[in-house]
């Protein structure tokens, strides 16, 4: 069975994680900067759920019965929650946000400074 | 008797304690009653206990009330010794004391009630402190005393508040008294530190097995607390400054408390200064060149309570002359006396400056004898008594003085005789000039002249007789064999040191006391002659008179090398190590703070960009730092 590199899995990662930490840094609009931060946690995802295959069938050709590797994919799904959970309340806060003055740009968010 | 001699320093703390509290309520009449009424009752059970003590077969008696310090191995009881020295004291004190504070009742009456009764309390203090002092039967005790009657002298002199040359002048006094108590103390500390007790009666057993250089050391320690409280060089300057009080306090101070303690102190030690030749010599150089000195500045002055002043420093130091050459018994003889005629001198100024209403300078006064006949007849006596005329009291306790200094050394007896011609001359041109010739104040003055209120001149004639009978206790071998009774009374105490006066032959002492006597005589003639009916103007300000009206430049002296450089010093530490140094760190660390904090302020922009920026460099120097440390 011809299995995919997991190099390039690492690279897809990366790639996903730059763009979201570019995208955080440069952006001012908090509902891009709100998926900035998902792709993050995605490319995250990503690299768990790929280390956890290759780690299970490495252990998978030496014993059948064998569940070793998989307890990384269990935390995707706790991130997956984590991150759902936290895009409602954070799209809450951003229709707030909008409602109160009229805009989503996050330098209108300096006030606690004063 | 013994268990009512706790009463006689008590009662005096308790009129202290009523005239204190109560100054605003109580009456003018009540105060006087009650502030002379507990001397009097002191006086009246000393009475009783000298007689106790003058009974045959009389013991030294201690009396221990309570431990006033027990703490490990150290034991300072409160007790009280009665033996011969003690009871004189108390009599001269407590009679003395009443007779100023009656007295006081009528020379104070021009102040209000309660700066009256505060007037009285503090003397009750006084009084009860100088009692303290001598009744403690070991140093401990003493040493409360010593420091009550500094503090009292402190409040007394400047009583006066509202002036502050008065005030500088009980600062004075204070200060000086506290040189010479630092001296006293650490006699104290280290008496302890070398016989393990500080109980008179143990400590003099021990002395003679305790080394020299460790006997001198302490007994010169006791002499510095002694110069200050007996005001000797160089401590002596407060003295004369200390006529800032009313004239009564200068009466208790130079008679019957302050300024006796010193004599008193070393009188109680003799047996560790007969141990020590060394502070025996320090005390009679002291004493004799105080003496000396006193004696020359008191020529010149020209305020009446200023003469007495430099007087009473005068035969203070032939005092310690008297102890320093071992006579004892001559110098607490000299203390009685002195006390006497002292008290009534300055009393009877008292009365002269009452009638003058505050005037105190002698040049303005003269031909007061017609108005204030009294006065006058008691003021003569003493200055006869102190003068050294027989039969006053005087001529026999200085007598006994400058025998014992003829015996010691030749020298110090003629230093003696030249104090005692000097104190001939310039108390006698002090009497002449206020009391005879013509009268050189102001009409307004002339007119109000009265002679004092009975309350006044009570005490006057009754110090007058002491002074003319007070000596008699001292009768020296030379008239009448076996008449010295001070001395056989004084001799379970302070030894029979006057044995040595038999050494001189009886002609050789005739011959002595007839040179001196003329002498004494041509002073006062001499003082007559320029001072008495015909004075016109006196040169004060030329010459070595100049320098003896200056005070030596003494008071300059200690200015410029004491005072000024303390002062200097004391304003340095103000405005460099505490304005810069000491100030500086303190806000240097506020300093720090706000800047740091300005600086750091900046951090906090408010851009979120900027914060998650700041972040991730972070995140990203940590990753490094955690893969390539090492």
């Amino acid at each position: 069975m011809q299995v995919m590199p997991i190099n390039y899995y690492i690279f897809l990662s990366i790639a996903l994680f730059t763009i979201g930490i570019v995208g955080v840094l440069t952006r001012r609009n908090a509902i891009i900067i709100f998926m900035c931060i998902e792709l993050m946690l995605n490319a995250v995802n990503v690299l768990l759920v790929a280390f956890s295959k290759m780690h299970h069938l490495n252990a998978y050709a030496l014993d059948r019965a064998t569940t070793a590797g998989t307890e990384a994919q269990l935390f995707v799904f706790f991130i997956m929650v984590v991150a759902a959970a936290e895009v409602t309340v954070g799209l809450a806060i951003i229709v707030m946000l909008y409602r109160n003055i009229h805009s989503v740009d996050i330098n209108f968010l300096n006030r606690l400074k004063h | 008797m013994n268990k009512y001699v706790f009463l006689i320093p008590l009662l005096p703390f308790i009129g202290f304690l009523i005239n204190g509290l109560f100054r605003n309520y109580l009456s003018r009449a009540l105060v006087g009653i009650i502030g002379s009424g507990v001397l009097i009752g002191s006086f009246i059970i000393s009475l009783l206990v000298f007689q106790e003590v003058t009974a045959p077969g009389f013991e030294t008696q201690l009396i221990k009330y309570f431990d006033f310090i027990n703490a490990g191995g150290l034991k300072i009881p409160v007790s009280f010794q009665i033996d011969q020295l003690s009871a004189l004291f108390l009599l001269v004190i407590t009679g003395i004391g009443s007779l100023i504070h009656v007295y006081s009742t009528a020379y104070m009456h021009e102040e209000t009630v309660p700066h009256f009764a505060r007037y009285f309390a503090y003397l009750n203090l006084f009084v009860f402190s100088m009692l303290l002092l001598v009744l403690g039967s070991n140093f401990v005790v003493m040493f409360v005393g010593w420091e009550g009657v500094g503090l009292c002298s402190y409040l007394l002199i400047g009583y006066w508040f509202g002036n502050n040359n008065y005030n500088n002048a009980a600062k004075k006094a204070f200060v000086m008294n506290r040189i010479g108590d630092l001296g006293f103390l650490l006699a104290v500390f280290w008496i302890l530190q070398q016989f393990g007790s500080i109980t008179y009666a143990e400590v003099f057993a021990k002395a003679a097995s305790a080394p020299v250089p460790v006997i001198t050391g302490i007994t010169i320690l006791l002499f510095i607390g002694a110069m200050g409280k007996s005001a000797q060089i160089p401590l002596y300057t407060w003295l004369p400054d200390a006529m800032a009080g009313p004239t009564p306090v200068s009466a208790l101070i130079h008679a019957a408390t302050m300024v006796t303690a010193g004599i008193y102190m070393i009188a109680r030690s003799n047996v560790m200064y007969s141990l020590a030749p060394i502070s025996q010599n320090l005390v009679a150089v002291i004493g004799v060149a105080t003496a000396l000195l006193a004696a020359t500045i008191a020529l010149k002055q020209n305020d009446i309570k200023k003469v007495l002043a430099y007087s009473t420093v005068s035969q203070l130091g032939l005092m310690f002359l008297a102890l320093g050459v071992g006579a004892y018994t001559a110098g607490v003889f000299h203390v009685m006396t002195h006390a006497f005629f002292k008290a009534l001198l300055f009393l009877g100024a008292g009365s002269v400056i009452h009638a003058m209403h505050h005037e105190q300078d002698i040049m303005n006064m003269g031909g007061l004898r017609k108005k204030l006949p009294i006065t006058h007849l008691t003021f003569l006596i003493g200055c006869l008594a102190i003068a050294g005329i027989p039969p006053f009291a005087g001529f026999f306790s200085k007598d006994e003085i400058l025998t014992a200094a003829l015996i010691k050394s030749p020298v110090l007896y003629a230093l003696g005789v030249m104090t005692s011609v000097m104190t001939a001359f310039y108390m006698f041109r002090l009497y002449f000039l206020t009391f005879s010739g013509k009268f050189r104040g102001t009409h307004e003055q002339e007119h109000h002249l009265h002679e004092s209120p009975l309350a006044m001149t009570f005490p006057l004639m009754v110090l007058a007789l002491l002074s003319v009978v007070g000596g008699w206790v001292g009768i020296p071998a030379l008239f009448a064999k076996d008449a010295h009774l001070l001395s056989s009374y004084l001799s379970p105490v302070l030894g029979s040191a006057n044995g040595e006066a038999h050494h001189l032959s009886h002609s050789l002492e005739w011959a002595l006391m007839g040179i001196l006597l003329s002498f004494i005589v041509i002073a006062i003639l001499f003082s007559r002659r320029l001072f008495g009916s015909n004075f016109k103007t006196e040169n004060t300000t030329e010459g070595i008179s100049g320098f003896f009206a200056n005070k030596w430049y003494v008071d300059e002296l200690y200015e410029a090398v004491i005072v000024k450089p303390l002062d200097r010093f004391a304003a340095f530490l103000g405005s460099v190590v505490d304005n810069k140094i000491i100030d500086g760190l303190v806000n240097g660390v506020g300093k720090a703070v706000q800047f740091s904090g300005r600086q750091m302020r900046l951090l906090q922009s408010g851009q979120v960009g900027s914060y998650i920026l700041i972040m991730m460099i972070s995140v990203i120097l940590f990753f490094i730092f955690q893969l390539f440390w090492k």
